[in-house]
């Protein structure tokens, strides 16, 4: 089929969606919204619309960023505004359908906002002070269109950018890239159009297009909602990028744990086939490309471009020394593009667009858009879209809407388990590849975790390294046995066995492991202790020489105690709780912990109710109250 | 045995003689199976014409390969960062205790089996356990006996807030 056959066909199905005679109801069902309970609210939809007899159809879209307000439902009326109504639960359907559907009621009172203006005065959602600050080029569909129908991607604009890079000769393409200034997403921020052009000029054949899905940060989530919302922005940027250098054949590499990820790839792949977009002759241009799916069996190092093309060859995913580059040598040494998935979506739009259009946002040299999983101990989680160079404080307080809970930031963890930790001092850096690794930390693929005051520093970097250390793949020695030794070292200090020698000794296996690894894990899993101990060394003295954990998270320097004039004579709470049983009346009927007992689980603080709040946490142990 | 055969002909008559298959094959083997048991990766050495070696080299450096029967509910307790700030340590910490069960054991009557896992992407609910496929959101340690309670009783669909 021509491509104008198939983008013709695509608006009319788009313009039967949108102006369709019966209402529509949108669901957002990515994993995050499942998590939350929206195929729950789906089934009750169908049969709340079934129960009252009311004709509505429901579609299931992706994710629109917005974690902490899922599930999110949206209904659309012919000739009425649109209003988004967020944390619906089945319980909340009935209402729904009786006031919005049936009636002509919007029921504000559970809306996020309103998707058209409206002059009733509910919020509109383009203007809530998030999105203020966002720049959405990845995310433009994502939540908006069905994820498993071709033609809404095509209504809005999908394909125009290989309908064009196929009228222009691969050199051109790949040109076109350069100037547009886009850097890999995948975290190392290497010049995209340079790689493309030195796997154009190798010599040897056949030539193969990766797409690396792996993403294995804990607290990472963008490649996933991406490849769930809007999978085909990947699959056409990766069959512009095949074009440009020369590749008949394309893997995406991804992570068996994102199922629904790869069901709507699956069935991406399975359209777009249909269509003559993906397959052989595309679009009648004599171009051929296929795809297929690679399964990742979860090892952290997988997303490293030589471990990862091992593991597609049915190997272990161990890292190798480079030079040669996979451009050279890769998949079954034949030349090779390995691109983050981010990468790949972006290249639609620039060819679409150009270069010129791509490289205008952003900062002198990291253009376009970056895409954060905001988490931990924000008010509002979820994923977020800027401008390269947007500063850290702007998306965590202005986006992310500060702490939860009117506590203090402490920290904020950008780049994964190898990334760095910033204080409150250096969140007017601006988020770029450059100002980021000046301060220690790493762009990553984008995962940004907010600590709060209870959050203690160690503790953290303890917990990172653990992590690293379990997936080192073992090759070097220096990251194998480097990270374990940084390991018992962070257990020694948070369990008060800690000496002030072992602060420097740190600092100095950090250099080995960093100087003497060679693929990024190794060379930057001490990211996280040199941050920790750069920004937060007084955490660390205090831990050693105090034994004092002043976030009272490390357990054997903290003890529970019961304040015994907070303590309610009746209340039995803690008691029943306690499952070491531990705490017992004493004297005048106030509880009393017996610490050789306690096990500091911290179910008696999480029981007590609220209004006598009598379980504390003290630190050190020493300080315990006779 | 002959019924592991059975299934194991049924994986590996389709496929490819191919090295590159591999990992697809145990991950098959073990959608079917639930585990991976010896016989079953020299079977898939043999047909793939690789020492038994390399496939267990390479089923044991993925943390997806089990070689052990789960349990009937496989409780999975994340371990992502955002568990990890949330308190995700306790609450693992908490179903050993009432599983009475160390993290990545199976219970003697293999109702429940306990592991804890990477990040599983639900962190604006940390800290989140999955079991059965089901995503509990905001665990703290009392909240986990009811939630196995519930279980044990057939009461899939219960999440607590």
């Amino acid at each position: 089929m021509v491509f104008d056959e198939i983008l013709r066909r695509a608006k009319q199905e788009w313009e039967s969606f949108c102006c369709g005679d019966v209402p529509r109801i949108l669901v957002g069902t990515a994993t995050c919204g499942r998590a939350a309970g929206a195929l729950a609210v789906v089934e009750a939809l169908k049969k709340e619309l079934e129960r009252c007899k009311l004709q509505a159809t429901i579609t299931e879209v992706g994710c629109i960023g917005l974690c902490s307000f899922e599930p999110l439902v949206t209904i659309i009326k012919p000739n009425y505004f649109t209003v988004c109504y967020h944390n619906v639960t089945p319980q909340k359907v009935p209402v729904l359908i009786e006031s919005c559907i049936a009636n002509d009621d919007p029921c504000l009172d559970l809306a996020l906002g309103t998707v058209d203006r409206d002059e009733r005065g509910a919020v509109y959602i383009p203007e809530l002070p998030r999105f203020e600050h966002e720049y959405r080029v990845l995310l433009r569909n994502c939540g908006y269109i069905d994820p498993s129908n071709l033609s809404h991607y095509v209504a809005n604009g999908g394909y125009g950018g290989l309908k064009k890079a196929l009228g222009m000769a691969p050199e051109a393409v790949i040109e076109e890239v350069k100037l547009s200034g886009l850097r890999g997403r995948g975290g190392a921020g290497f010049p995209t159009g340079r790689k493309w052009e030195l796997c154009r000029k190798a010599s040897d054949e056949p030539k193969y297009v990766i797409c690396n899905a792996d993403e294995g940060d804990p607290g990472a989530f963008m490649d996933r909602v991406l490849l769930e919302s809007d999978p085909y922005a990947v699959v056409e940027g990766m069959t512009i990028a095949a074009y440009a250098v020369g590749a008949k054949q394309g893997f995406v590499y991804i992570r068996a744990e994102y199922p629904l990820a790869v069901e709507r790839l699956e069935a991406a792949l399975h359209q777009a086939e249909e269509l003559g977009l993906l397959g052989e002759n595309i679009l009648g241009k004599g171009f051929d490309f296929s795809i297929e799916i690679a399964k990742g069996a979860g090892a952290f190092v997988s997303g490293e471009e030589t471990a990862l093309i091992h593991a597609i060859e049915g190997r272990r995913s161990v890292p190798r020394v480079r030079p040669p580059y996979p451009a050279e040598k890769g998949l079954w040494g034949k030349p090779t593009l390995i691109n983050n998935v981010k990468t790949f979506a972006s290249v639609p739009p620039i060819i679409d667009k150009s270069a010129g259009w791509f490289s205008s946002i952003g900062t002198e040299s990291s253009k376009g858009t970056a895409m954060f999983a905001l988490a931990g101990k924000l008010v509002n989680t979820g994923l977020v879209e800027v401008a390269m160079g947007t500063t850290l404080r702007k998306l965590i307080f202005d986006i992310g809407g500060g702490i939860r809970g009117g506590k203090r930031f402490k920290a904020v963890q950008i780049g994964g388990p190898s990334g760095g930790c910033l204080p409150e001092s250096m969140l007017d850096v601006p988020v770029d590849f450059d100002s980021l690794r000046q301060a220690g930390a790493i762009m990553g693929s984008g995962g940004i975790i907010v600590m709060d005051e209870d959050n203690c520093m160690v503790d953290t970097a303890k917990f990172f390294l653990d992590f690293i250390q379990k997936e080192s793949c073992g090759k070097c020695s220096t990251c194998r046995i480097g990270t374990k030794h940084l390991l018992n070292i962070l257990e020694d200090i948070t369990a008060g066995r800690g000496k002030i020698d072992d602060l420097n000794l740190l600092a100095e296996l950090c250099e080995d492991i960093r100087g003497g690894s060679l693929c990024g894990l190794g060379r930057t899993a001490p990211n996280p202790v040199l941050t920790t101990l750069r920004y937060f060394r007084g955490e660390y003295e205090a831990h050693v020489l105090e034994k004092k954990c002043s976030a009272l998270v490390c357990k054997d320097l903290i003890a529970y105690y019961i304040l015994p004039d907070k303590c309610e004579r009746g209340c039995e709470h803690c008691v029943l709780a306690c499952p070491a049983k531990a705490i017992s009346p004493g004297r005048g009927g106030v509880k009393v912990i017996d610490q050789s007992k306690c096990t500091k689980c911290g179910s008696c603080q999480l029981v007590c109710p609220p209004e006598y709040s009598a379980v504390v946490k003290v630190s050190p142990v020493s300080s315990l109250p006779r | 045995m002959e019924e592991l055969k059975a299934e194991l002909a049924d994986i590996l008559e389709p496929s490819k003689r191919d090295r590159r298959f591999l990992i697809s094959l145990l991950q098959e083997i073990q959608q079917r199976l639930g585990y991976l048991p010896e016989d079953a990766m020299l079977a898939l050495a043999d047909f793939l014409g690789v020492p038994g070696s390399t496939v267990y080299g390479v089923a044991t450096f993925y943390n997806q390969f089990r070689f052990a029967p789960q349990g009937k509910h496989q409780v999975k307790v994340c371990m992502g960062t955002a568990c990890h700030l949330a308190g995700g340590q306790l609450v693992l910490e908490a179903m050993s205790r009432e599983l009475q069960v160390d993290v990545g054991g199976v219970t003697p009557d293999r109702t429940f089996g306990l592991e804890r896992v990477a990040c599983v992407g639900c962190c604006a609910l940390a800290p989140v356990v999955v079991i059965n496929g089901a995503v509990y959101p905001r665990m703290s340690p009392p909240k986990v006996e009811e939630v196995l309670v519930n279980i044990k009783l057939g009461n899939r669909e219960h999440t607590i807030e």
